[in-house]
């Protein structure tokens, strides 16, 4: 488990206009890309100082893939950063709010509480 | 010696700014409600005339990383700019840039370590909508210099209820201690019972209205025992997974004090989570 990279991907895309198209475009190219390239890049240092161990699980780098919020959610993504750059990348082909309520209705489907836990 | 002109405890709902300034179609049938609330409760801060607002919130991973993530986190620079593309984004919120008192924030960080706080500090610190949105609702000419306090509420593990409480306190005293002719309003933001990202979300309501009922009875009131004798890491969980942000509702009960009752309450129950306004006057309510 590498809940705090998951968390990396999402807080790295969501700051990022031009990731979130390309994520929302090319959600496979995009996550080989990143983890290949930035998972490793520690975000205050010079990018020499890379560190050298981060990957993702092969569940983790699926649920990326397929943009899947409900395995994110399973996996202990930060739900604030899924919900967030989930909203920048398709609340625009939605009606008001219809996209953050369908959201969290397919959550309802899979999740009572306790909830996954999202400590890193 | 400085004086806590007033205390003021608040939820910082990021769409306000939109809801408010929305005409025609665009506006939402609630928005005048939640303005004439919002102007009465701006009214409380101008009344107390002000020098110099303390500001209370949470960075919502806008600046502050799972990297190098501070608990307490004082800024101190001349400036703060303020808001980021993703709150443009999804809520439309201006780019804004708002003064700091360097010299109120290096007394509270040198008098908070002496106290037993080990506060972070930032001298280049972009600011986000925990601070912002009292901004626009209360002082939306953005004319005052602030002192920045940010919280984690946000990426466990997190200091736990009484240490906000405590923290409250402790800036209530190091304001007060600040040997500067000033009127000091502390303005803190934080949730009701609120779901983000989960099963919860974008309900008619908050994900918990009797929740959200007895945390206004304890702020109203001031009922700190009440509430520290309830309120737990764990607890927090059951009202909404965003519900952490209580505790920011709790570092204001420490600044008003055990047992004080806010002199202006009010709420409006809107859909998601509800909003709530509190105001102390500590040194007397002004003419």
């Amino acid at each position: 488990m590498s809940k705090y990279l998951l968390n990396k991907f999402l807080y790295t895309i969501d700051r990022d206009p031009e990731l979130v198209e390309r994520y929302r475009e090319d959600p496979a190219g995009t996550v080989a890309w990143w983890e290949q390239e930035m998972a490793n890049e520690i975000l205050n240092c010079a990018v020499a100082e890379k560190s050298t161990w981060l990957a993702f699980t092969d569940d983790e780098r699926k649920a990326l893939r397929e943009q899947d919020h409900v395995a994110l959610f399973g996996l202990g993504a930060h739900p604030f950063l899924t919900l967030t750059l989930f909203i920048a990348m398709f609340e625009r082909d939605h009606d008001p709010l219809e996209y953050q309520k369908a959201y969290g209705r397919v959550l309802q489907q899979h999740y009572t509480l306790p909830y996954p836990d999202i400590a890193t | 010696m400085a004086t806590v002109a007033a205390v003021i405890a608040s939820t910082h709902h990021p769409f306000y700014y939109r809801a408010s300034t929305a005409t025609g179609a665009d506006r939402p049938p609630f928005a005048d409600e939640w303005v004439a609330k919002i102007e009465a409760f701006r009214e409380t801060l101008t009344k107390a005339r002000p020098d110099i607002l303390v500001m209370v919130g949470s960075d919502h991973f806008h600046q502050l990383w799972l990297d190098n993530m501070p608990q307490f986190l004082v800024g101190k620079a001349p400036y703060f700019d303020a808001n980021w593309y993703n709150e443009e984004r999804e809520f439309g919120l201006p780019r804004m840039r708002l003064t700091g008192d360097e010299q109120l924030a290096g007394h509270i960080l040198r008098n908070g370590l002496d106290a037993g706080f080990d506060l972070a500090f930032s001298n280049e610190l972009r600011i986000d909508h925990s601070i912002t949105c009292p901004i626009i609702t209360l002082r939306p000419d953005a004319d005052l210099p602030i002192v920045p306090i940010y919280t984690n509420i946000f990426a466990p593990p997190l200091p736990r209820p009484g240490r906000f409480v405590e923290l409250g306190r402790t800036i209530r005293q190091l304001v007060e201690s600040w040997p500067i002719d000033k009127r000091v309003a502390i303005i803190g933001t934080g949730h009701l019972s609120l779901e983000l990202g989960g099963p919860r979300q974008f309900g008619a309501h908050g994900p918990d209205p009797e929740f959200d009922r007895k945390a206004v009875d304890w702020i109203a009131s001031g009922d700190l025992d009440g509430c520290l004798a309830e309120v737990t890491l764990d607890s927090l969980h059951l009202p909404g997974n965003a519900t952490h942000g209580f505790m920011d509702f709790m570092l204001m009960m420490g600044v008003a004090g055990a047992g004080a009752k806010a002199d202006h309450v009010d709420s409006l129950d809107l859909f998601h989570t509800m909003e709530a306004y509190f105001t102390w006057y500590p040194n007397g309510v002004p003419a």
